[in-house]
């Protein structure tokens, strides 16, 4: 035993400070959760700042004195000013979307999950690994420091189309706060592109014995081809980032033309808007790939996993990852067929945008196959997991009405759009984060969270989004514009159904964002209270349940694990158990095959 | 967490209940949405009859495989919701139907996008008429601008740096064309277009990007600081109707309202013989 | 020292007064709160020749709150306004080289009102660091944005009634370079002039100025209207005189 120890440690120096073993890691275990805990508080903030929309729509010119005392420069008189109200609204979506979601999906899983799964003791380069979460960290703390700037944070849209995000004269938050957020999003992507290269390199080659490619959980490939796309596109967004930075501050005229802003001569020359949004889109829309893709592979191992069946379609799911990430790069114009862009560009962007709903749809059929003759057993993480499928489908067949330039020329830009994204990339991300935070909680940290707070969870989360999210359809239908402050100028929108519509959401949103305190709480006290975990408590087959919960420090003691056979064998006809993990040799039960490349042996 | 007699007794049963209703209340309200006057706003353009016709056909086919797939999940979650002692089947794939799935949606979606692909080019690729009413519109924190061509039909130069009080659009006075041009500053004039015929937009903006929305027209198209971008259209219906700004372009975005009125091709004309020109406006 | 505080005090409201309800004649304003006060005054009209501008009518029909302020009608604007005894209103009237002194500026606020989307007054004088007080009586969204070249700009929304905006100038500037204008509604304009002493009026209804409390001396006195342009005399004053000018525009 003792010997053993110190074989280890030869290999891992295990650190024994506070400091070292908890703040400033280098286990990416460590750093997963810490990824996770601060992308969930971000994700915190940003649904704060949902809450302050909701209520200016939901009971607008109403005067909330609290409000005032809360917000004294964005609220006077009680009602939420309409500047304060354009940076709630573009920093709720930077934050949702980089910062939590991405965050915790790829900062996040990706850590704790990628070495555990595949049978390596860590990262292949830890020290980048630690730099990568101290350098989000500071994005992070940019960003939220932009709410006490003068002028207060961005309010361009998490877009930041220019010249309303390059001109400091066209809107309050084109001032410090633009800036502010492009060099968060700057560190941001520093951030992610060292955490992607990590990824990607520890995937390909620290894999245990036995653990090929074609064994790999739903998850890692996940993570991986994740980490690939980031790593493609994220750089085109620096750089555009930094282009915008020169153009607001060194008088460049990358995307800014001349502008006569509110009477001022602004002398730019040439600069064309559009650029903008060909670089912002060409990282964005992989980007929203990045934010579901995570979640999609928590998705397909939860679903297995509690319905005890191997996963249906394991190629075609691992090609539908790759179809989508492949085809996520070729279709960013989508979001700009009445940009001004040559509408030629639009026929082509619209067959690829629809195209990409064929690997989508057959990976909904694939998780569905995967319940069908199942034996289901509803964790919480479960309960999510088929939430996933549910709005995954609602807001991907929406995507079909707004891939078609016809119809998205109604439709854009107004709530329609709004619930599309919400339900496809915004609740669905979120319900795959919460299936993973659920799943591996006792992975995590040794304990069991609270089922029956985490069920209460569900359910208000799941029926309140759909109260949410499903209303605001009818009022895209209605062709209601998004990014309204208020409604009341136009005759064209019915006001008082508007209104009542508006009424039911905001309370929705308020009871759903009081729920994630449920949360919340039962995250913290299990945490420290909660039941103690053994080492597999869901019977999975994936190599992390082989480890200790939680793990140690370089997670396998001193031998490594070594593998036999693909993570999906579930339920398997003659098996003594319902489950037969990684780690177990062929000889006692049936193999079912490696599932890919013909089960070479790395 | 060992699995005890029955799990799942209260989830397998009000999950598949909360998606069966889900799904009711969507198929209603949809289908109805006409009839209670959640839908699109009344028509009042040529080529809005296609688009909202492509709009129902999408709606309908989503529709369907909205209601197939979250049933499937509530039959399935209601109907494997598990037990004690039973054991799941094992069946991991299936090529065939895989592939079924594959090509299905990959067939409805070309339809869609051949389609899709064939209306777009009729009402984006198409020049308009070369006798179209012709008329610019120019977006400006946080209202439109207006400029009709006047008699000669032609719009004179501007320049941006021209741009001043007296001369909000920057119209270059020493261009012969520009002499009859009628202008409206910022959210001063009403934007008077003939009903019946081809009329064009040219939008233009002078600080941030806006967006001329016509909601019964079916119309949006940005315009776009440094570029003149076009959409055209033939409206259907006399009566006012309002242009909202549908690209967030600051504080004022929501007010960002303008009024377009639809008349008689004569009583279009009779009113522009009434405004004053760049002639009389700019010294 | 009291008696010029509470007389600085009632000019100043009256001036406010005259300015924001701009029906009344400009009361003749006696500021004396620093050095070089004096006792001469001058008087004037301005008047108009020529043949008037074009009423420039503004349709607000754009916004529909502001339409319904004025029943769906289209409102003239403010920039050329003819008295009936053809005298010109708005007309900002100032002495261009003023007494040297430190003028001490009243505490009294100037307002500047936003009623049935026009700014109220039209063209008004403020001194250095006296008190601009905004309101808005239209109780919608208005958003106050002054433009100037020596003075920082603002750009404040005014959501509703309840805000007041409270402002004071730091620099003395002069318009066309400082006017207020509303993003919301851009035909909204207020022209203001912004002094370091107290030695400027604004022509009112019946087209009349008075600029009082100079000592004896040469003075050049300007006038500036927003389409017209500028005008200048020099006027000789002795201690307690009170001289009478008459400015002349043409078209």
């Amino acid at each position: 035993m003792a010997h053993e120890v110190h074989a280890h440690s030869e290999v891992h120096h295990e650190p024994k400070s506070f400091w070292t073993k908890y703040i400033f890691s280098q286990d990416a275990k460590i750093i997963g959760i810490q990824y996770l805990i601060t992308a969930f508080v971000m994700g915190f903030i940003a649904m704060v700042l949902s809450w302050l929309m909701r209520l200016q729509l939901g009971f607008p010119g109403k005067a909330f004195p609290w409000l005032e005392k809360l917000l004294p420069n964005a609220a006077q008189g009680g009602i939420l000013n309409q500047d304060f109200y354009l940076a709630a609204v573009t920093m709720h979506g930077t934050i949702m979307i980089f910062f939590f979601i991405t965050a915790a999906g790829t900062g996040g899983f990706s850590n704790f999950l990628i070495p555990l799964q595949i049978g390596a003791r860590d990262m292949a380069f830890p020290f980048v690994n630690m730099l990568s979460y101290w350098v989000y960290l500071a994005a992070c703390i940019v960003l939220v420091a932009s709410f006490f700037v003068p002028g207060g944070p961005a309010g361009g849209g998490w877009t930041m189309y220019p010249p309303l995000s390059s001109t400091k004269e066209a809107l309050m938050g084109s001032g410090w706060g633009a800036t502010l957020w492009l060099i968060a999003l700057a560190l941001f992507i520093a951030s992610t592109t060292m955490g992607s290269l990590n990824y990607i390199t520890t995937v390909l080659n620290l894999r245990t014995r036995g653990m090929t490619m074609g064994r790999l959980p739903l998850t890692v490939w996940a993570l991986f081809i994740t980490a690939i796309l980031g790593l493609l596109s994220f750089p085109v967004l620096f750089a555009a980032a930094v282009m915008l930075l020169l153009d607001r501050h060194l008088g460049t005229s990358f995307f800014t033309p001349y502008l006569v802003v509110s009477d001022k001569h602004i002398p730019h020359e040439g600069g064309n808007p559009i650029l903008w949004q060909h670089l912002f889109w060409f990282l964005a829309h992989p980007e929203v790939y990045i934010a579901i893709l995570p979640s999609m592979g928590i998705t397909s191992e939860v679903l297995a996993t509690n319905a005890r069946k191997p996963i249906f379609g394991y190629r075609m799911m691992v090609a539908s990852i790759a179809a989508i990430a492949f085809l996520s790069f070729i279709v960013w114009g989508h979001h700009m067929f009445v940009s001004g862009m040559n509408p030629m560009l639009g026929t082509a962007f619209m067959t690829t945008t629809l195209l990409i709903a064929v690997p989508s749809a057959i990976k909904t059929f694939n998780w569905l196959t995967t319940l069908w003759g199942g034996n289901l057993r509803f964790t919480t993480a479960m309960l999510f997991a088929i939430g996933f499928v549910s709005t995954f489908v609602t807001g991907g067949l929406t995507g079909i009405f707004l891939g078609n330039p016809p119809i998205d020329i109604q439709l854009h830009d107004t709530y329609f759009v709004v619930a599309h994204f919400h339900f496809v990339m915004g609740v669905s991300a979120v319900f795959g984060l919460f299936a993973g935070v659920y799943h591996w909680f006792p992975k995590m940290f040794g304990r069991m969270m609270n089922e029956t707070l985490g069920k209460l969870h569900f359910w208000l989360t799941f029926i309140g989004v759909y109260f949410i999210f499903f209303p605001m359809h009818y009022l895209g239908f209605l062709g209601v514009p998004r990014r309204y402050y208020a409604f009341d100028q136009y005759e064209f929108i019915p006001q008082a159904l508007v209104h009542n519509i508006n009424v039911v959401i905001s309370i929705a949103a308020f009871l759903v964002g009081a729920a994630q305190l449920l949360f919340v709480l039962n995250f913290l006290w299990s945490a420290f209270k909660g039941p103690k975990a053994d080492r597999n408590p869901w019977k999975a087959n994936t190599l992390e349940w082989q480890a200790p919960s939680p793990p140690p420090h370089g997670n396998w003691g001193d031998e490594l694990p070594v593998v036999y056979r693909w993570p999906y064998d579930y339920s398997v006809p003659g098996a003594p158990e319902d489950f037969i993990p990684q780690t177990v040799p062929p000889t006692p039960a049936r193999v079912r095959g490696d599932g890919g490349d013909g089960g070479q042996q790395r | 967490m060992p699995t005890q007699k029955r799990e799942g007794r209260i989830e397998g049963v009000l999950l598949p209940l909360l998606l069966v209703i889900l799904v009711i209340v969507a198929a209603v309200t949809v289908a109805f949405a006409r009839h209670f006057g959640w839908w699109l706003r009344p028509l009042a353009s040529e080529h809005g009859a296609a688009i909202d016709r492509l709009f129902v056909i999408t709606l309908v086919i989503t529709g369907l495989v909205f209601i197939l797939v979250q049933s499937l999940l509530a039959l399935f979650v209601f109907r494997y919701r598990g037990e004690n002692g039973r054991r799941a089947i094992f069946y991991p794939d299936n090529p065939r139907l895989e592939i079924t799935w594959t090509v299905i949606p990959a067939a409805i979606l070309t339809a869609l996008i051949l389609s899709g692909g064939r209306l777009w080019s009729r009402i984006q690729l198409t020049p308009p008429p070369p006798d179209a009413f012709a008329v610019e519109v120019w977006g400006q924190q946080f209202k439109w601008a207006i400029r009709y061509p006047g008699k000669d039909g032609k719009f004179g130069r501007t320049d941006m740096r021209l741009i001043s009080g007296d001369n909000p659009l920057g119209i270059d006075t020493k261009d012969p064309a520009s002499k009859d041009d009628i202008f409206f500053p910022a959210g001063e004039g009403e934007l008077h277009i003939p009903v019946g015929k081809p009329v064009v937009v040219y939008l233009r903006s002078k600080d941030v990007i806006h967006s001329f929305y016509v909601p019964q027209f079916r119309v949006k198209q940005d315009a776009v600081p440094g570029m003149v971008t076009r959409v055209w259209f033939v409206p259907t219906k006399k009566g006012t109707f309002e242009i909202a700004c549908a690209e967030l372009c600051g504080q004022g975005h929501y007010t960002m309202r303008g009024v377009l009125i639809v008349e008689d091709e004569e009583k279009v004309r009779e009113w522009l013989a009434q405004q004053s020109t760049v002639a009389d406006l700019i010294p | 020292m009291q008696w010029r505080t509470t007389m600085a005090l009632v000019s100043s409201l009256a001036l406010a007064l005259g300015l924001s309800c701009a029906q009344k004649k400009q009361e003749p304003k006696v500021v004396k709160t620093g050095a070089a006060a004096g006792t001469a005054t001058i008087k004037g009209v301005v008047k108009f020749q020529g043949t008037p501008l074009k009423p420039r009518m503004i349709s607000m029909k754009q916004d529909k709150k502001c339409d319904a302020l004025h029943k769906g009608k289209p409102v003239a604007s403010d920039e050329f306004v003819l008295n009936s005894n053809g005298t010109l209103k708005w007309v900002l009237v100032y002495v261009k080289n003023p007494p040297k002194g430190n003028y001490k500026p009243p505490s009294k606020p100037v307002v500047l009102d936003q009623k049935g989307c026009h700014y109220t007054p039209h063209v008004f004088g403020i001194m250095v660091g006296q008190p601009l007080e905004i309101l808005n009586s239209d109780g919608f969204l208005h958003n106050v944005h002054f433009i100037g070249k020596k003075n920082p700009q603002f750009n404040q929304a005014q959501p509703t009634s309840a805000v007041k905006i409270r402002k004071q100038f730091k620099s003395p500037e002069l318009p066309p370079d400082s006017y207020f204008k509303c993003d919301v509604h851009p035909w909204m304009k207020a022209w203001v002039g912004i002094f370091d002493h107290p030695f400027f009026a604004v022509s009112g209804d019946d087209g009349s100025f008075t600029i009082s409390g100079l000592p004896a001396g040469t003075y050049e006195i300007e006038a500036w209207h927003e389409k017209l342009g500028k005008q200048t005399q020099k006027v000789t004053v002795k201690a307690g005189e009170t001289k009478t000018i008459t400015f002349t525009f043409k078209r």
